[in-house]
């Protein structure tokens, strides 16, 4: 096996175990593993931000705004320099096949958040953008979480959030229209959870509509 | 199927439409593009493949038992993956080895603009006025004669500081004069920036770019363009006279995608130029069985003769370097050497112990800094050391070519370790003693026991300098 990420090969430690049953394969190297790194705790309870012990300073400001509107968000993993150049290579580059790398711990992450049985819901990218890039990183998310993505929203074309300053982001009007309104708690799966503006933007349409309770899961905080 | 396993194996340009209608579009003469790299509106783009200017192929070859990417060679499976492609709502296959320049997908053909574009012709573009040696000249000479046929390859073995450079201008001058299309190409970006400047000098009528990950030049619309090796993966059938600087270097030399870019990248009929210090073994036994030509140039423009290294036996370096600090016998070589008014170039094998070394040597009171690949003040600090701002430059193999220092010796610090090989360990050596004021240089391998490498680079150097006194 070569490891999804730096393609070097990566080799199963051999111990008593494998004499009973083979190794099993790793999709990436114990090197690029550590890198990635993972979200343990202490962390934000309510946006899994890592390193932080209680609710942290940009929830409570959420809370004073826009009290109730996400119930929570969970993630996997941190948003440190190496992961960064991974979103930039999935996501911009359009090398689908790195998302495999987070897979496993992905679905862990999914199991242990208690999210199962909600709506799963995706984001959705404006008609150029999905051209662009081939696939819509949200879905793709879901899938490898084998999940069933539901879409219900449509976006109109705006500038990419990773673009913009956190005081544009927070100002910026919500892109989103909500087609169909659904009355069970919802999930929306997301790549990062930065400010959390577009999470929002939808949990608040959603709720207008009579959905109980949004919560987010995303890979990276 | 003997066939197609035969065209699977060689590497196959037949895929390139021969037909090359002459048009006005500079930036398309010559490319292999993916659609978005085309600045033009749909509408413009069908006329233009109408008229076959721009030719679409197919990106990704299927064969029984794999893929090939058109655009970059690769044939490596795990280096290919399959997504569900929202645009062609089918599951595609797209080429990872090359993803950096934008995706390569099967369901998207490669455009492939055509050479017809005629660049104009210049006369006496060359206005350097230096002069060659008796070597140079020689050498120089053959490689005009090697343009003006149109069609061969050479290699030009050339000692470091012999002046490589110079010994192209009348070759570039004579393809020029013939409105040939010329691309230098070099593995490392440091180097396409030194050039540069020295070639618009040398040619200031005509028109240069230079391309690179992130040059301020991206169009490739010129008659001469100074590349990075990975800049060729957008050309094909471009170039009348190709060059390669440095072919022994990393990543060329062990890069299969580079070497199949940069074939494709030159006319079936070109003039190929290979220069190097220190050619590896494959270009060494193409010259043994006299399939590559190769021209020598044994002596540095000064005349004088290369320093040869010394060996220094350390049984206690390692024990030290763990530490991180240098043997007391490394130490009392330092502080002798810092006498002399020599600045000290020190190669360590990697980023940490350049760092540690850098710290150590600090405590002691020397004018230190450590440079890197991951530095971002490298520029400024090799610059500095330049100017003779500091004494001591610590580094690891980022600095072995393409930097020139007017007066320095050099050490290395165990020579042994794997990353100093034959060519590395020749190319440090060669740091030293480049100025004709200063020709000479002490160069010292500290090692825990002789290695094949640097005994070969110790004879490499010797041979040079026997052919040079001969000559």
């Amino acid at each position: 096996m070569r490891c999804l990420i730096c393609h070097a090969e990566t080799i199963p430690a051999v111990t008593w175990g494998t004499f009973w049953k083979p190794p099993v394969q790793k999709k990436i190297c114990r090197d690029c593993e550590e890198q990635m790194d993972k979200i343990t705790a202490p962390s934000c309870p309510r946006c899994h931000r890592p390193g932080h012990e209680g609710v942290c300073h940009d929830c409570e400001k959420w809370e004073k705004t826009n009290p109730g509107l996400l119930e929570r968000n969970v993630a996997a993993f941190p948003y440190n320099d190496f992961n960064k150049d991974l979103v930039a290579r999935w996501k911009y580059r359009g090398d689908y096949a790195v998302l495999g790398a987070f897979k496993e711990d992905l679905q862990n992450a999914w199991l242990a958040s208690g999210f199962k049985g909600r709506q799963v819901l995706n984001v959705p990218l404006s008609r150029k953008r999905l051209d662009e890039r081939g696939f819509n990183q949200s879905e793709a998310i879901i899938q490898s979480l084998e999940q069933e993505p539901l879409s219900i929203f449509e976006r109109s074309h705006s500038e990419k959030q990773s673009k913009r300053g956190r005081r544009d982001r927070m100002q910026a009007v919500n892109p989103f229209r909500l087609l169909h309104p659904i009355t069970d708690p919802a999930v929306i799966v997301d790549d990062i959870y930065t400010t959390g503006r577009t999470v929002r933007h939808m949990a608040s349409l959603l709720k207008k509509h009579g959905c109980p309770s949004v919560s987010s899961f995303t890979i990276f905080r | 199927m003997f066939k197609a396993v035969k065209k699977y194996l060689q590497k196959d340009f037949s895929w390139i439409p021969p037909e090359n209608p002459t048009h006005s579009f500079s930036s398309l003469s010559g490319k292999l593009l993916l659609r978005h790299e085309i600045p033009y509106e749909d509408e413009k783009v069908d006329h233009l493949v109408a008229q076959s200017i721009l030719t679409k192929v197919t990106s990704i070859e299927t064969c029984p038992w794999g893929y090939r990417c058109r655009r970059c060679g690769n044939t490596k499976s795990y280096l290919f993956a399959k997504m569900p492609h929202a645009t062609c709502g089918q599951t595609c296959v797209y080429c990872r080895s090359c993803i950096q320049m934008g995706r390569v997908i099967d369901c998207e053909p490669l455009y492939y603009g055509s050479s017809g574009y005629e660049w104009s012709v210049h006369e006496h573009p060359c206005q350097w006025d230096g002069e060659l040696t008796r070597h140079q000249q020689k050498a120089a000479d053959e490689l005009v004669a090697l343009v003006r046929t149109g069609f061969g390859e050479k290699l030009v073995w050339a000692v470091c500081g012999a002046g490589k450079t110079e010994i192209l201008f009348p070759a570039l001058a004579e393809a020029l004069e013939k409105g040939k299309r010329i691309c230098l190409a070099t593995p490392r970006t440091d180097v396409v920036r030194e050039l540069l400047p020295r070639l618009k000098k040398s040619f200031p009528d005509v028109n240069i770019h230079a391309l690179y990950g992130d040059s301020p030049d991206k169009a490739g619309d010129a008659p001469f363009i100074i590349a990075t090796t990975h800049q060729l993966l957008r050309f094909a059938h471009a170039f009348d006279v190709m060059i390669i600087d440095e072919v022994d270097a990393f990543p060329f030399h062990n890069d299969p995608s580079l070497h199949y870019a940069s074939e494709r990248a030159s006319k079936p009929h070109a003039s190929i130029i290979y220069l190097t210090a220190t050619p590896r073994k494959e270009q060494k036994r193409r010259i043994r069985s006299k399939d590559l030509p190769v021209v020598f140039i044994p002596q540095r423009f000064h005349g004088h003769p290369l320093p040869v290294p010394q060996l220094k036996l350390t049984p206690t370096l390692h024990r030290y370097l763990q530490k991180g600090e240098l043997p007391p016998k490394v130490l009392q070589q330092i502080v002798h050497q810092q006498q002399t008014p020599r600045q000290l170039l020190l190669f360590l094998p990697s980023i940490k112990m350049a760092e540690q070394i850098a710290e150590h040597l600090k405590e002691r009171n020397y004018e230190v800094r450590s440079v890197h690949a991951e530095d971002s003040q490298r520029a400024e600090k090799i610059q500095a050391f330049r100017k003779k701002e500091y004494r001591v430059l610590i580094t690891t193999t980022i600095l072995e070519r393409g930097v020139t220092f007017p007066s320095v010796d050099v050490y290395v610090i165990d020579a042994g370790h794997v990353v100093f090989d034959e060519a590395a360990l020749v190319q440090i050596s060669g740091r030293a003693g480049r100025s004709p004021d200063d020709p000479k240089g002490n160069v010292i391998f500290y090692h825990i026991g002789k290695t094949d490498e640097m005994l070969d680079a110790v004879e490499s150097i010797r041979y040079m300098n026997k052919l040079g006194r001969k000559l």
